[in-house]
């Protein structure tokens, strides 16, 4: 285990090609405890690649990421212990139950009867899901499995939560739902949140920033700091001047 | 990785194949009516024509049902590999699979209770078939149920891993047809399943080389002995053998660093 310096997530000179086209070139940032950090970036971008990186589905051979201090490549038991994940597809069982899902996932991480019993109600209850609990995912509208996948990702309490792209498909309520919920955690969970989209609506003022454009961070700062660099009023005109300056 | 963390998460990933199978109830009965089927009309169909001398484990003359009976569980459980395999591939283009290789525990750990899971529900259509074809009169001495089990598990976990490691080089589900065609049906027809391997021999030299090298032909032949409580130790180390083989590319293949995944990418270009 390394030193963390205080980091719940170092991504560090992380670089990765799919055979002779480079997805993400030197990309470095990192995560503090509460930080809600948006990860901005067309389609394209590279967001998948560095989930699957982080997440240890890919293993890259130039650069490392560290979660909590452990080496994802090195050490990838320790370090996907702390790690929940909301992927971009859904990764519900259909044909099973919302229940038979969570008690899935709390198998995998090793986690008790008892305590399997009362995390699941305790986050199907936050997501207003219990009452659904004995349903088939395959009957759930896109909003619910949503919910769902949130609450399977935080069943095993990690310290660090990744969205890829968690309300694609999804309607305005919906939407709305969950950005505020996931924002939430960040304050009440002391959880440290890295939610790639390409929906400037989805940050909040207070979030943090790192842009990804074509594979390489563009910009990393508080949404303020972003702004105010590119002479923006909002993350919207700062995100195009950024993305621009690659295209030019 | 702690005992504990493991036995909870292999609990947990049979449980779940279960769930699945429980759930998907025209698969077991498809699984079920296949052998059923070969049973019933071909082996029926073919007794006359088809007369086993005398060769071990069997003590006696006996008919082509009962031969052919110890071949078609090899069948089951061969169909039920592949069957693993082309979920796993679905799982993986759904994304289920996923959930399964972000737990926190190793990989080969994570793909063997997988493999488990999948040998667990072969063996469960196994003795369905069995108690069918116990009221069709193919019935083997009582202990033989009992020494048939471990070499279920193990034939199980070969097949299973032998559909693991297709699956890992499978890069679409479309492509699974082709293993219908290059790899169930040859393994299957060219083994001691259907005949035995001195009939094969009258017929044709390459195909008596062929039938013989064949792991599924050492595999149905423990499955065989077992169930007539004998041990035959030659097709149990073949089969163990092509077990550790079949695992270790599959393992290797599912690696992030190495096999399909670097395919995909992995370095600069």
């Amino acid at each position: 285990m390394s030193q963390t310096g205080g980091f719940s997530l170092q991504v560090e000179a992380l670089s990765y090609a799919y055979d002779e086209k480079r997805a993400l070139n030197n990309v470095n940032f990192s995560l503090q405890p509460k930080d809600c950090t948006i990860l901005l970036g067309p389609n394209g971008a590279g967001k998948t690649t560095l989930f699957s990186l982080i997440t240890h589905l890919y293993s890259a051979r130039e650069g490392r990421v560290l979660i909590n201090g452990y080496d994802v490549k090195k050490q990838p038991s320790l370090a996907l212990a702390n790690l929940g994940v909301v992927f971009q597809q859904t990764t519900l069982d259909l044909d099973l139950s919302v229940l038979q899902n969570l008690k899935y996932h709390a198998s995998l991480h090793g986690m008790g009867r008892k305590q399997t019993v009362a995390r699941i109600q305790q986050e199907l209850e936050r997501q207003g899901m219990y009452e659904r609990r004995n349903e088939q995912v395959k009957l759930l509208n896109g909003g619910h499995r949503r919910r769902v996948e949130i609450a399977r990702a935080l069943l095993h309490q990690p310290s660090i939560l990744l969205l890829d792209e968690p309300t694609v498909g999804l309607d305005m309520p919906s939407r709305k739902g969950i950005v505020e919920h996931v924002h939430s955690l960040c304050k009440d969970d002391n959880l440290s949140v890295l939610w790639a989209t390409h929906l400037f609506d989805e940050a909040y003022e207070t979030d943090q920033l790192v842009v990804l454009h074509a594979g390489e961070v563009k910009a990393n700062g508080s949404v303020k700091e972003v702004c105010e660099q590119q002479s923006a009023n909002d993350i919207a005109a700062a995100f195009q001047q950024l993305t621009a300056k690659k295209a030019s | 990785m702690k005992s504990r963390h493991a036995s909870i998460a292999l609990n947990g990933i049979i449980k779940r194949e279960l769930w699945r199978f429980l759930r998907q109830r025209e698969r077991f009965v498809a699984a079920l009516v296949r052998p059923l089927v070969w049973l019933f009309v071909f082996a029926a169909g073919f007794r006359s024509t088809l007369g086993i001398a005398i060769i071990p484990p069997y003590e006696t003359y006996i008919l082509y049902e009962v031969y052919i009976a110890v071949g078609l569980i090899g069948m089951i459980q061969l169909f039920n590999g592949m069957q693993s395999s082309l979920s796993m591939v679905y799982d993986r283009e759904m994304g289920s699979m996923k959930t399964l290789l972000i737990s926190p525990l190793p990989r080969w750990f994570l793909l063997t209770g997988k493999l488990m899971a999948g040998a667990f529900v072969s063996i469960m259509q196994v003795y369905t078939f069995l108690l069918v074809a116990w009221f069709y009169d193919i019935q083997a001495p009582w202990l033989g149920y009992l020494t048939l089990l471990p070499a279920l598990i193990l034939v199980g976990l070969m097949l299973g891993a032998l559909g693991m490691l297709l699956s890992s080089f499978i890069k679409q589900l479309e492509n699974f047809a082709g293993i219908m065609n290059f790899v169930i049906f040859p393994m299957f027809f060219m083994s001691t399943a259907l005949y035995p391997l001195w009939k094969i021999k009258e017929s044709s030299e390459l195909l008596h080389t062929l039938a013989s090298y064949n792991p599924f032909s050492q595999a149905v032949e423990l499955l065989r002995f077992a169930l007539y409580g004998q041990f035959n130790a030659y097709a149990f180390v073949y089969t163990l053998v092509s077990f550790a083989i079949f695992m270790g590319v599959a393992i290797w293949g599912y690696n992030p660093s190495k096999g399909m995944m670097v395919k995909k990418g992995g370095g600069p270009p």
